[in-house]
């Protein structure tokens, strides 16, 4: 309980902007192998900093074979909202769920990050029983408190009834139980996120945990058996209004990016792969007169590639496809950043007019034929994968890791940990920090990326930034 | 002037001070305004919202008096009611002191729905409630005592929708003015910076006022 809202609550977009730039960045370790816990690692990113760009504090988990993948605050700018009534809630704990053991660690990052500490441990039983949900994956703050995203149901593989949202206490980290009352013909689950004073998520879909845990299944795949389908929902009524096939060849909708500003109702999501062509694409989605709407908006085409550079997985296709697996959207919603971790590409689309983006920059590192360097001459395994973008725009961080399972498939010949950094130019345009180069610790893979005081990923706004 | 209506004079003052101060709590809803306001990019927009904030504060106010204006029609009862108000008043206060934890329960109620969000975060921060000693105050001060009941009762209901109604134009005039003074002027800045927790000096005033009533009725026993 504080007697002012926290410093890093913002009214608007505008605003986070224009705040202090980060000085730490919050990046979860996972070990791939599950030989050793996974970890939170506190990497100092202050350019002033004798420690600039090196982990300054690791939390290790007291358990093995959690599976990190993404994370969040427990409260966030979605505080001001003036139907809450009350800001009066700190941005101070991380919510990390592991993936594979659904079980959820809170991570206290007061009084100073380099000091992070397990606050509590919910265990994956507790998630099961009050939900029936199991996977934990995407992590947002909201009105009725913190809202998870899993991917698995009920049972031992998590096929048991449908995947879906539940919802925590803020404060007390009590699970509460499902979120949806009506989920309509929803029956895979990924990413969500909303614009709250318009009232409506957006869910996406990824798979069912047997198509993804033990590696990609490329029959499912083939046979278009992966989610492409968006979902739309009342937020406050917790109810299903809409549903948008992409169509069945758009396998994979990944990570919903909603504009920022909440008087501009659309947003993007990324497909992984089409299974007619190879082709990654970028679907823009708007709501007009009530109804949403989605079409493609940006394609991605394949490289080819000699059968030699390819793993057995894409031997028969000659060619590498891009594996559009994350995308993020600044804060002043002008830039779209594109993560190819197949080809190895980091792209930045001009998204001002949304349903026209249009390529301003790009990065090569890594890939799976390419394999980029870093500009300091460092290797990079692996592609560029999760992407965070500083608040003001200036910053665009990345880590290399995928999936445990399907980094060894698209990858076999391993994969070092890589977090690297890019400027971005005010107009546009993207180059790698020479300087910015985060050494994992051995035997463990970076995932997303959490910027102190809020980030693009994370915060949601309740006021317009005009 | 005479004693009573200095006391009347007051108790109308603190109709009106509560008014603002209920107003000025961004918790009763002016950042709403703020909201709208810069979301339609119209002004109009920002003073449409104080509409359905003011019927929704009002009707919380009225539904809490209402019926204890109607007790009051209990003459030879008078006195343990106001003195069994003022407690619970206290009470809440107390209640509110003591569970101060972040809101959940009105999370649910739509953006569209701006008159119910007011009536149920006024009903759950007990703003009527605020008003009964001071309501009950004026009754007595209005009626001698030895009237026949249904007049009385009458004159008591009227009071009611009177500082209901004063009480709600010095609400949304307080609110309506921050809420147009950061939407044309101070910024959106101003809503995370002059937002205070003001929950402690809500529970605070509900506390006092009870104890001001009850210290008055013990007095006068």
């Amino acid at each position: 309980m504080t007697m002012r809202p926290d410093p890093t609550f913002h009214a608007s977009p505008r605003l986070a902007m224009e705040a202090p730039a980060e000085n730490f960045a919050y990046m979860l370790l996972l070990c791939p192998d599950f030989s050793k816990p996974d970890a939170l690692a506190v990497v100092d990113v202050n350019p002033s900093s004798q420690t600039y760009s090196q982990i300054v504090h690791t939390v290790v988990m007291p358990n093995k074979g959690d599976e990190f993948h993404h994370f969040g605050w427990n409260a966030c700018s979605s505080a001001l909202s003036p139907l809450a009534g009350h800001a009066f809630v700190e941005r101070r704990y991380l919510v990390i769920p592991g993936i594979r053991s659904s079980r959820i660690y809170i991570v206290d990052t007061k009084p100073d990050p380099t000091k992070a500490r397990i606050h509590k441990i919910i265990e994956p039983e507790e998630v099961f029983k009050k939900t029936g949900y199991s996977r934990p994956h995407t992590i947002h703050c909201g009105p009725e408190g913190i809202y998870v995203s899993t991917l698995g149901g009920g049972g031992k593989d998590g096929t048991e009834g449908p995947p879906g949202v539940f919802i925590m206490d803020c404060e007390t980290f009590e699970v509460l139980g499902r979120w949806e009352i009506d989920r309509g013909p929803q029956k895979l689950h990924y990413d969500f996120w909303w614009n709250l004073p318009r009232d409506y998520m957006v869910t996406s879909e990824w798979a069912l945990p047997p198509q993804f845990e033990n590696g990609i299944v490329a029959e499912d795949l083939l046979a278009n058996k992966y989610g492409h389908r968006l979902h739309f929902w009342d937020l406050r009524e917790r109810r299903h209004t809409q549903t948008i096939d992409l169509g069945a060849n758009h396998q994979m909708a990944l990570e919903v990016r909603p504009a920022h500003d909440p008087v501009r109702e659309y947003g993007f999501v990324g497909v992984v792969v089409d299974t007619t062509n190879l082709e990654a694409s970028i679907f823009t989605w708007w709501r007009e007169d009530g109804k949403f709407h989605a079409e493609k908006t940006a394609t991605i085409p394949p490289e080819p590639a000699a059968k030699e550079k390819l793993p057995p997985l894409l031997q028969g296709f000659g060619a590498v496809p891009p594996l559009v697996t994350d995308i993020d959207l600044s804060m002043d919603d002008r830039f779209l950043y594109v993560s190819c971790w197949g080809t190895g590409e980091m792209r930045q689309y001009d998204v001002r007019d949304p349903r026209k983006p249009k390529l301003a920059g790009s990065v090569h590192i890594g890939g799976i034929a390419r394999r980029t360097p870093h500009p300091s001459g460092k290797a990079y395994a692996g592609g560029p994968q999760m992407v965070e973008i500083s608040r003001d725009g200036k910053r665009v961080y990345w880590t290399n890791s995928l999936y445990s399972t399907w980094d060894k498939q698209f990858y076999p010949d391993g994969m070092p940990g890589a977090a690297v950094m890019a400027n971005a130019g005010p107009s546009g345009g993207l180059e790698l920090a020479s300087d910015y180069w985060v050494n994992c610790p051995d035997g463990y893979r970076p995932h997303q990326i959490r910027l102190e005081g809020g980030d693009c990923s994370t915060d949601s706004f309740c006021y317009p930034s005009a | 002037m005479s004693q009573g209506d200095w006391t009347g004079a007051w108790l109308w003052l603190a109709v009106i001070a509560s008014g603002l101060f209920h107003g000025a709590n961004p918790g009763m809803g002016w950042p709403l305004a703020v909201s709208a306001g810069l979301m339609e990019k119209s002004p109009r927009a920002l003073f449409l919202t104080l509409l359905p904030l003011s019927v929704g504060h009002l009707l919380a106010v009225l539904v809490i008096l209402l019926p204890f204006g109607l007790l009051l029609a209990l003459a030879e009862w008078r006195h343990d009611i106001q003195i069994a108000a003022a407690l619970v008043v206290i009470g809440f206060g107390i209640f509110r002191l003591l569970d101060r934890r972040h809101p959940r329960s009105l999370a649910r109620i739509p953006p569209t729905q701006l008159g119910l969000w007011s009536f149920a975060i006024a009903i759950a921060h007990g703003a009527g409630l605020m008003l009964v000693p001071i309501y009950l105050g004026l009754c007595r001060s209005d009626a001698s005592g030895h009237a026949a009941a249904a007049p009385l009762v009458e004159g008591n209901l009227a009071v009611a929708v009177l500082v209901a109604i004063v009480h709600v134009i010095a609400m949304i005039g307080a609110g309506g003015c921050l809420a147009w003074l950061v939407y044309r002027y101070l910024g959106l800045r101003f809503v995370s910076r002059g937002w205070f927790n003001l929950d402690a000096v809500w529970a605070i005033s509900l506390i006092l006022v009870g104890t001001i009533a009850l210290g008055f009725n013990l007095g006068a026993a």
